[in-house]
């Protein structure tokens, strides 16, 4: 799997691969695209970093591995979220960089980051969880895969 | 179709009558203006709020009521165990027991204004806030549970604060029926390094006069002087609640058919409470509550430090200390017969009227302080619990000022640099680490906390006491 890329703030073209964010009046809802259920697994998560600060302020020197389950793909989207968020508060880590491995209800991935440097990050929020509101994954006529929820901040 | 709420012989309340699968009504308490700036979502959120099975009276929401999750925040619910009645890890929310507390100070704001900046740069670096702050306390695992079983009163014993604070905070600071043991490993790890840390988003703690008296005598009882300065300190249960909050979500969610629950929303997840998970989640929920308590307690031990260091002699008292974000057993009325319901607060706090038996000498006259934060900027409030209130929604009345503008909408809109500046021309200093987090919480993006204060005054769900306004903010 292609490694995600630094998303734009905004999605660039209907129907290509990347991130975006979309309005919750009170939290902030995230969205990944991709030609995979993997891909925009990826990107979803590229999306959730941009909560908190912009993904390429990040250096992607260190990594970890990270294996959830769930029997459905909107389930399994709220675990791999959660278990980033996990990862970001209980490690003082923030990620940018996503390689994602879907097979059946198991997700496997590495996640590069690096340690919370408050004085150069500048993180604007911290992340409480990853929520089922707005929660779907689908995949449109066009073949591709879209990921969302909204997060809690 | 849209749904909406329909008006009543008073002009602050609003109905939403029983159809479809709703077993009771949905009363929302608020002015015309601000019903029709609510979210449609929030009619949603009440309608299906008021399917859950074992719902007593009616769905309530308070008038800052916005889009939440499952429940709207702002939202009120009870349910009675011996009618198949739930408790809903969605209804009390990620940030468990997130709440306020406000301290006196004794000082005047003449008193402060030549020590203002050393106070606010001296705030900003002992008050750990904003993500990867870590607190100085790191708790073993002995220590960890006996705080989530003794919550402030745990602060207390290890030397934050005094008896006297734990008579001002709900539950007198210990929350019974915690039960550690629900609570995960991966919970209590993700709490570890964050005792006594503010965190994020509209977290702050604040130092703010008083601006405006409404009720003099009121103010007298709660020792509230004009110019007084006080401190505001809004905060919750931290890693350790988000995380149970996300691990009982999924549990009820998956478990919800096992128990014979329909859910409009998955987000609605619950359990009934006599169920082995609805008593595990009660177990944690409430070590939940016991964490936020302990938190606060221990920032406000901070806070008495500083001032300590800036103003030798001041003396720190705590008014009271409120939570918005719980489920909690109580007795109320329903129609003439005394029942015990779980009562579901999410973004709403509890509001005793006086002569509650759970109200401590000095405020059974007067009812308990109900205290309202504004957004960074703007005011806040303290008004009083009336005992109208017992009938109108179990003794709860609103929160905070609610969200008008997406975080991304305010920082298209402002800069955070011009908001400090702003904020400076205005006598108000803001200690934040991020600038873009500043922009995300600019007053603009808040709705008119006066507005939402008015009508939960006029509604009767509390009375106004008096006005603060903030001089200095750190920020998350």
């Amino acid at each position: 799997m292609r490694p995600a890329r630094f998303g734009e703030h905004q999605m660039q073209h209907a129907g290509t691969p990347g991130w975006e964010h979309f309005r919750h009046i009170a939290d902030i809802g995230v969205r990944g695209c991709g030609r995979s259920l993997a891909e925009a697994f990826e990107q979803v998560a590229l999306a959730m970093t941009a909560v908190i600060l912009d993904p390429a302020a990040v250096a992607c020197g260190e990594s970890l591995q990270i294996e959830v389950s769930a029997s459905d793909h909107e389930l399994l989207l709220t675990e791999w979220l959660n278990a980033l968020i996990y990862e970001m508060a209980t490690r003082h880590m923030l990620f940018a960089r996503f390689e994602v491995e879907i097979r059946g209800d198991i997700l496997k991935a590495r996640a590069w980051g690096e340690a919370i440097d408050v004085a150069r990050h500048q993180p604007a929020v911290e992340i409480k969880g990853a929520t089922f509101t707005e929660l779907r994954v689908s995949r449109s006529e066009d073949g591709l895969w879209r990921a969302q929820c909204v997060v809690d901040v | 179709m849209q749904l909406t709420a329909s008006a009543t012989d008073s002009p602050f309340v609003w109905r939403i009558e029983p159809h479809g699968k709703m077993r009771v009504p949905g009363i929302i308490y608020a002015d015309r203006l601000l019903i029709e700036a609510m979210d449609q979502k929030v009619f949603e959120q009440v309608r299906n709020v008021a399917t859950l099975p074992g719902i007593q009276q009616a769905a309530y929401a308070m008038p800052d009521a916005h889009w939440g999750y499952g429940f709207p925040i702002g939202g009120v619910a009870a349910f009675d165990p011996d009618e198949g009645g739930v408790v809903s890890a969605g209804g009390v929310g990620f940030d468990i027991s997130c709440g306020v507390r406000t301290l006196h100070t004794g000082l005047t704001l003449a008193d402060l204004v030549p020590h203002k900046k050393a106070l606010a740069d001296l705030l900003e670096v002992t008050i750990p806030a904003g993500l990867g702050s870590t607190g100085a306390l790191r708790l073993g695992h002995h220590e960890m549970e006996r705080m989530l079983s003794g919550g402030a009163a745990w602060a207390v014993q290890q030397g934050y604060g005094s008896e006297a604070d734990l008579l001002r905070t709900e539950e007198h600071g210990c929350m019974a029926g915690a039960d550690p043991s629900q609570v995960s490993e991966r919970a209590k790890r993700r709490q570890r390094g964050e005792m006594g840390t503010l965190g994020s988003g509209n977290h702050y703690l604040e130092v703010q006069h008083v601006a405006q008296v409404f009720d003099s005598a009121t103010a007298a009882a709660f020792a509230l002087r004009a110019d007084e300065i006080v401190v505001s300190i809004h905060c919750g249960s931290r890693g350790l609640g988000h995380q149970i909050g996300t691990e009982f979500l999924k549990s009820m969610a998956i478990k919800a058919q096992d128990h014979g629950i329909w859910l409009p929303d998955r987000e609605l997840a619950c359990a009934p409470i006599g169920s082995h998970l609805g008593q595990s989640y009660l177990g944690a929920m409430r070590a939940g509550i016991n964490c936020a308590l302990a938190n606060r307690q221990i920032l406000t031990h901070l806070t008495r430090e500083v001032f300590a260091d800036v103003f030798p002699g001041a003396h720190l008292t705590l008014l009271y200390d409120v939570s918005h974000n719980t489920c909690k057993r109580e007795t109320h009325a329903v129609d003439g017969k005394r029942k015990q319901l779980f009562v579901h607060r999410k973004g709403a706090t509890r509001a005793l009227g006086p002569g509650h038996p759970d109200l401590p000498d000095g405020l059974s006259a007067v009812g308990q302080p109900v205290i309202i934060g504004g957004s960074m900027g703007t005011a806040s409030y303290i008004l009083a619990g009336t005992q109208r209130s017992e009938g109108l929604a179990y003794s709860s009345s609103c929160h905070g000022a609610g969200r008008a503008m997406s975080r991304h909408q305010a920082t298209r809109q402002w800069q955070g640099r011009e908001v400090l500046k702003d904020l400076e021309r205005r006598g108000i200093l803001v200690r934040s680490p991020s600038l873009r987090g500043v922009a995300e919480e600019a007053p603009g993006a808040y709705k008119d906390v006066g507005r939402v204060v008015d009508a939960a005054n006029e509604a009767g769900l509390s009375r106004k006491v008096v006005r603060l306004e903030p001089l200095i903010c750190v920020k998350g």
